[in-house]
This record gives C-alpha cells, structure tokens and sequence, in this order.
C-alpha cells in the first residue's frame, strides 16, 4: 500500500446463493487486516427478497465518511440483472469486472476498465462449482494490486461458518485461479 | 378465650379504600393467609395492576411493583426469569386482564411461565366510575352501556379462563368466588394450590379467577351483589375446575 | 495491541452490553435491528443470561421494567414504530427511577415508513418520549466503534442515574460493518440496589409504584427527578468538535450524519472555506454551552440531519440570536451525500466570501 490517498468504492453483485455477502465480508476483513479503513454495508430487508444480493465496501487509507455510496470506482457482479442495474453508476476510469459465463458483452456507459471473467466455467472446471465468487474476488485483488491475495486466503477463515471450513482449500485453489486469469488477461492487454 | 381468627402477618393493619362489600378485601387476605402457610413471605414478589388493586401493596406486606394497565404479566415474566428462585404472582382486575391485557396474559401462559396469577372479576371498571368490562353481563347497565350491554352493540362478555384453558402452558385454571363461606374456602384452596404448583416449580401458568362483587357500581346492597354473583354471574363464568393437568 | 475484528454495528452494541454485564435482554423483531435480538438468542444463554423474544415491544419493555425492578441489568432495542410502542413502559421506568438501556435503531418515518435509515425520532428521544415530565439520557452514536463504547456507557450513566438510557442510531450504523476493537471494555460496577425487589428477608417491604395521589408527593417525585436531570446535564454532557477555533461556517451534527458532514467540512477546508464542525454526542443532555461559546464570534451554524429539522431547534436555541442558523436535511429515509452537504456549503459560503473580499 502507498502513502497517497486511496479511496475506492466498491459493489459486488450477483444472485441470492452466489455467495456475495461472504465476498464482501472477505474483501472488507483482508482490508482491515492489510491496516486500511473500511466500511462494509449490506443490502438487506425487502431489498434482498427480490434474489439479488449486494454489498457496498469501501476501503481507503483515510477515516470513511459513509458506507452508503452512489457511485462506484469497482463494480463486481455475477449476473446479468446486477450487472445492468449498477454498471450505470460506474466512475468514470472504474472498473468493472463481470462474470461472463453468465453475461454477455457489456459496454459501459462511461469510459471504464472491463474485466470479462468466466468465473462459473473456472469454477466448473476447478470442481466447485459454488466458488465462482472466489475466482472473482481473485481476479479483482490481482488487478487491483491493493490487498495481497496471501490476505484474503487468511481470511477466509473467518467469514466462513465453522460447517464450512473444509471448503477453504478449494476456495483458496478457485481464488489464486481467478487471479491467475485476470494476469493473463491484463498481460494481454498490456502486449495489445 | 380462645383465638380463633388473626390477621395474617403478610396483611397490613390498615383500613383500606374499598368500597364497602367489595370482594377484594377477601381476595387480598386470601393470597396473603397463602403467602404466610406456604412459608415464602421472605421470597415472594407481587405484581399490582391497574384497576382498583392499585394500592394492594399498601395492604399487603411483600415485596410490589405497581405496573402500566394490562401488563403485570410482562413485568411478572421479566422478574421471574432473573429471579427464577422467587415467587412471583400478578394480581388483576378484569378490564386490566380481558382487555387491555389480554396479549400479555395470553402470551405468558403461551410461553408457560412460571407464575401465579390472581384475576379478579368483578364485571365492571370499578377505579374509573363503572364502565363496561369486556365481562360485562349482557344488560348489565354501565356507565358506558346505559341501556345495558346489547349483543349487537358489544358483543359477547369475555370468558378470558376458557380461553387460556386451551393453551397448553396453562397447568392449572380454577374459577371460584367469594359470595359465601364456602365458595371462600374454595377460593382459598385453589389460590394454595396456584401457589404451590409454582412453588414446586410446576412449568407453566397457573390462575385463579375469582367472581368478586362490586356492589358500588352494580348498584346493589352488598348482599344483593353476592347473590347476583351466584344466581346471574355464575351463568356465565360457571364456577369449577377448568383444567388441573396436575391430575 | 487489541485485536481489531469486522462487526455491523447491531452486533457490536450487543457484545458490548454482554461486556458490561446485561443481565437480560428482551426485544420483538423490527428492522433495522434484527441483528441485535439473533446476536443475543446465540450469546446470552452461552454467559448463562436472559433472553426472550416478547409477544410485543408493549411486552418487551415491561419485561425489562420487571427485571429492572428485581435489581438486574436490562435492556431492549427496537426500530422507530417499536419503540413509540414502548413509550409507555418508558415513563413508568422513568417515574420509578428504574434503570434500563434501550436502544432505537431509527428507520424512515412516520408511520411504518420503510426500513432505512432516519433521524426523524429526535423529539421524541430528547423530550421523554412518553407522557409526564420526564428525560432519558439520550447517546448518539457516530461509528460502528461507538455503537460498542456509548452502549456500554449506556449501562454505566443507567444504573449510576437510575435512568433509562436510550442509545439512537439508525440502520445504516446498524447494518455497516467496520472494524473495531472491544478489549477495551471491561464488566461495569454496579452501584447496590437496596430498593430492588427480591423478597423481603429481614427487611421491610419494598414498593416501586409511580402512583403518587397523596398531597404534593408527585410535586416533590418531580422535583426529585429534575434535580437528577441538572447533575446528569452538569456531568455528562459530551460533544466532539472539529476546526471551530476560526471557523465561519460550523456544522451541527450527530450519528452517522456527522461522518459524512465531517469528512465535508474537510472537503470545504480544502476549497478554501473556513469550515468547522461541532458533533453532540449526548443529545440529552444537548451541548448547548459549547454552541453558545462558538456564537460568540460572528459565524454561521449549519444543522445537518436525515430529517425535516429536529436538532435544528436545539442548536437555535443554543446560538439564541448570536448567529444565522441554517439547516439541511434529507428525510424519509434519504441519507445525504459529503458532496450535497459540501455543495450546501458552498452555496451558504460563497456569496460570504464574496462579501468579505
């Protein structure tokens, strides 16, 4: 992490069962651990009846003035429904980073960076199918170079219940995998 | 000379507010005879509510607390589960149990609580001048039913004992009556018993309903009142054993 | 070095008050603080305490009012519409002196409202709440840290006063997660309770009764409790404040409110605008005096809340004449944004800063 300000609005999306909530908790506890300030606000009440499920965490180097945010520097989503509903709200210079076994190509409405993951196929291919969110999580640390991935694997431990737990050397595998792609991809790039 | 009668150390000597021929004087010394025979005067606490037993812990000497209308047996389910090694029991009049408290009595016997409740009907809202009671009689003049409570207008007088019956965390419901010496003894035992069954750590509710004259706003001699209890009062709300599943 | 640990702010409150040492919670579900009632179903009969779900918030705050009496530590939370159902167990507990944390997780109102987050509960938090000359002490958490800190406080100012204290927070600092530490928080000393009911061994009888009918002894009950109210104003008031010393334009604000009018008066000092920002903490007892010092000096007063205007009237009568007082909300459930509350700003100090050059 750098000494200059960080400041970086995050939403993650997707499907009630998509494990969305767990990855915020994630990403909000390897925050936390990494020595950074964050906020971590779910969706909840009527909101989440609808089978969507979204979190908001914001993570920065200075205090965080509020948890509740309008629009986003990242936006990650796992189905076509979020992804339509939040990529609107990008920044300008955001990210966007999207599960494209079940999203087609997307154009962002603002000049934005795009990560198309196929996190479903990863996962599928990894045996876990259930890990699709970890291969996100994955590809979004290795892009964005804030918070080790070593960070998050720790933490999986703790936002996982207890009944859970042997399925951390999978999400572990499905999280280095999904960081693996992005590097990939973000090499590519690069050489393009 | 023998002594034959005494005031029960758990009753005050003082007069009281009541109403001559009121039933409650018996009641309250009925619940205090138990306290003292059952030897928890050191470990019971009393619930008074709204209604004309406001001031029953003037008369009786345990611990007390006077609670908002309707919600004794709330604040008698919050002592007793920080307090689960003391005697706790609510003492109620009908408009504080049957109607403003009809929640609070049906949920602590839904959730079997441990306690002893005292229920005191008299048919009418004695402390605020006679209006009607949701055990009103039908044609029962009251201040608020001048012409006498009509089916049509107020519905059916309210049998709160039935009721609970049904639950299953009630354990033992008895409805008895103070309109003569025997119905008193009766009274007597089954307060003893609705104590005892908490003593002995019994789950779930116990309570005794007594049909207590109100001769002030029944407008009626107090004699006159004890045999309206017993020839109209107790058509309605039959006296006997409504469930004992101590049997 | 404590251990930080991620926590929303429902769950933080709720170990907190275990830390202090609650005896027995009692609660009906509403949201935005169902995560209070689940933490304590888990945690309570694990420290071998009291929990129970009441048929009502009716129920539920007699339930406390029960286990207060018996000399326990007891408290209950709710949502808005719960808690104007508790009003009446409110002004008993308070006649009687009894103590008791209760904490309103505010949500969007009037009515049933929806289920996010809302200032609109101030007057009824600061004026009593429920019918009778009374006050509670009323603490307004401005973090996830604080929703720990100030319950905990909570249990401490309750049983020293014997006052109900209601923490007001609202469902955003319920729901958001943010890391915290509670090592800090120790069990708190309990002061004897020689009027508590728990029999009467070799003692007299104790009474708790709010039915006072004889002579002026209700005068002389009111007298007593206001006199409470003058010591606990004279100890306890708290408040926070940020670049007031030259500041001409100061921000009022409390809860998660004063976290994003902060960070704008922050964004202000950058642009050049001499901004500064008081932050009650205790919105009963109101910091006025702070307010009446700051007025003083010739300065604006902006009052900030997720409501149509309710602290607004505390901070007027603060100030008295001694300055503008402005104010600027979002109601109904809308939470203000750091570059609405700058943009207000600005609008208020730009034509100033104009005039001054």
């Amino acid at each position: 992490m750098t000494e200059q300000d960080y400041y970086e609005e995050i939403i993650i999306a997707g499907f009630g069962g998509q494990g969305i909530i767990m990855l915020g908790k994630l990403l909000a506890n390897a925050a936390m651990i990494d020595g950074l300030e964050v906020t971590y606000f779910p969706s909840y009440g009527a909101e989440v009846r609808g089978g969507t499920a979204n979190c908001m965490v914001v993570i920065s180097n200075e205090p965080i003035a509020s948890p509740l945010v309008t629009s986003f520097d990242s936006v990650i989503v796992l189905n076509k429904a979020s992804c339509e509903r939040f990529s609107p709200r990008l920044k300008p210079g955001g990210l966007l980073l999207y599960n494209s076994s079940k999203i087609g190509s997307v154009i962002p409405p603002v000049d934005a960076e795009v990560l198309a993951i196929p996190s479903d196929d990863i996962a599928v291919e990894l045996g876990s199918p259930r890990s699709t969110n970890m291969v996100a999580i994955g590809a979004y640390l290795q892009k964005r170079g804030v918070i080790p991935l070593e960070t998050a694997v720790k933490c999986l431990e703790k936002v996982l219940a207890k009944r859970h737990h042997k399925t951390i050397p999978i999400n572990e595998k499905a999280l280095y995998k999904g960081a693996e792609f992005a590097k990939g991809l973000l090499a590519g790039q690069t050489v393009k | 000379m023998q002594k034959v009668f005494e005031r029960t150390p758990s009753i005050k000597e003082c007069h009281t507010h009541y109403c001559p021929g009121c039933g409650h004087g018996i009641v309250h010394r009925l619940v205090a005879e138990t306290i003292d025979e059952l030897g928890i005067h050191d470990r019971t606490i009393g619930i008074a509510p709204v209604g004309c037993a406001v001031l029953a812990y003037n008369y009786m000497d345990v611990d007390m607390v006077e609670v908002p209308h309707g919600r004794a047996p709330a604040v008698a389910t919050g002592i007793k589960r920080v307090l689960p090694g003391n005697i706790v029991f609510s003492y109620q009049g009908d408009g504080d149990l049957a109607s403003i408290g009809a929640a609070e009595i049906l949920h602590a016997t839904h959730r079997a609580e441990n306690l002893t409740v005292i229920f005191v009907n008299n048919a009418v809202y004695g402390m605020t001048g006679g209006q009607m009671a949701p055990t009103t009689l039908n044609d029962q003049v009251t201040s608020t039913s001048p012409q006498g409570r009509t089916v049509k207008h107020d519905g059916y007088p309210l049998q709160v004992s039935e009721i609970l019956a049904v639950l299953p965390g009630s354990i033992y419901i008895e409805r008895c009556s103070v309109y003569n010496p025997a119905q008193v003894r009766k009274t007597k035992k089954a307060i003893q018993k609705a104590f005892q069954l908490q003593i002995d750590g019994a789950e779930g509710l116990s309570l005794v309903e007594v049909l207590s004259p109100c001769p002030t706003y029944w407008r009626k001699s107090p004699v006159q009142a004890m045999k309206w209890i017993e020839q109209e009062m107790t058509k309605v709300f039959p006296l006997g054993c409504i469930k004992d599943t101590t049997l | 070095m404590s251990e930080k640990i991620l926590m929303c702010g429902n769950e933080a409150l709720s170990e907190a008050a275990i830390i202090a040492g609650v005896d027995a919670y009692f609660g009906y579900p509403i949201t935005p603080q169902n995560e209070v009632p689940a933490y304590m179903a888990r945690r309570m009969p694990q420290e071998g305490r009291v929990f129970l779900q009441s048929e009502s918030e009716l129920a539920a705050i007699n339930m406390v009012f029960g286990a207060a009496a018996a000399g326990k530590l007891a408290m209950t939370s709710s949502s808005s519409p719960g808690i104007s159902l508790m009003q009446e167990g409110i002004s008993y507990m308070c006649a009687a002196q009894m103590p008791a944390v209760v904490v309103n997780v505010m949500r969007g109102g009037p009515g049933l409202g929806n289920i996010s987050p809302s200032q609109g509960d101030y007057f009824q938090a600061t004026r009593g709440g429920g019918h009778g000359d009374y006050r509670t002490i009323v603490l307004a958490p401005g973090s996830v840290q604080e929703m720990a800190d100030l319950t905990h406080k909570a249990f401490e100012l309750a049983d020293l006063y014997r006052i109900v204290v209601m923490v007001l927070a609202d469902g955003l600092l319920g729901q958001m997660m943010e890391p915290i530490t509670l090592d800090h928080l120790k069990p708190i000393k309990t002061k004897a309770k020689p009027w508590a009911l728990t029999g009467a061994k070799g003692r007299k009888q104790n009474i708790i009764k709010t039915l006072l009918l004889q002579g002026n002894e209700l005068e002389v009950l009111n007298l007593k409790l206001q006199e409470v109210y003058r010591q606990i104003g004279d100890e306890q008031t708290r408040y926070d404040t940020y670049q007031v010393e030259d500041a001409d334009i100061i921000l009022v604000a409390y809860g998660i409110t004063s976290k994003i009018t902060r960070a704008a008066v922050s964004k202000a000092r950058q642009k050049g605008i001499k901004a500064g920002w008081v932050r009650p903490i205790t919105l009963w007892p109101f910091p006025s005096k702070v307010l009446t010092e700051l007025a003083k000096e010739p300065r604006i007063f902006l009052a900030v809340e997720m409501s149509n205007g309710q602290m607004v009237e505390d901070v007027r009568l603060a100030v008295g004449g001694g300055g503008p007082v402005l104010f600027y909300g979002r109601a109904g459930g809308a939470v203000p944004t750091v570059d609405e509350v700058l943009e207000h700003i600005e609008k208020i100090m730009l034509p100033e800063v104009m005039k001054k050059a």
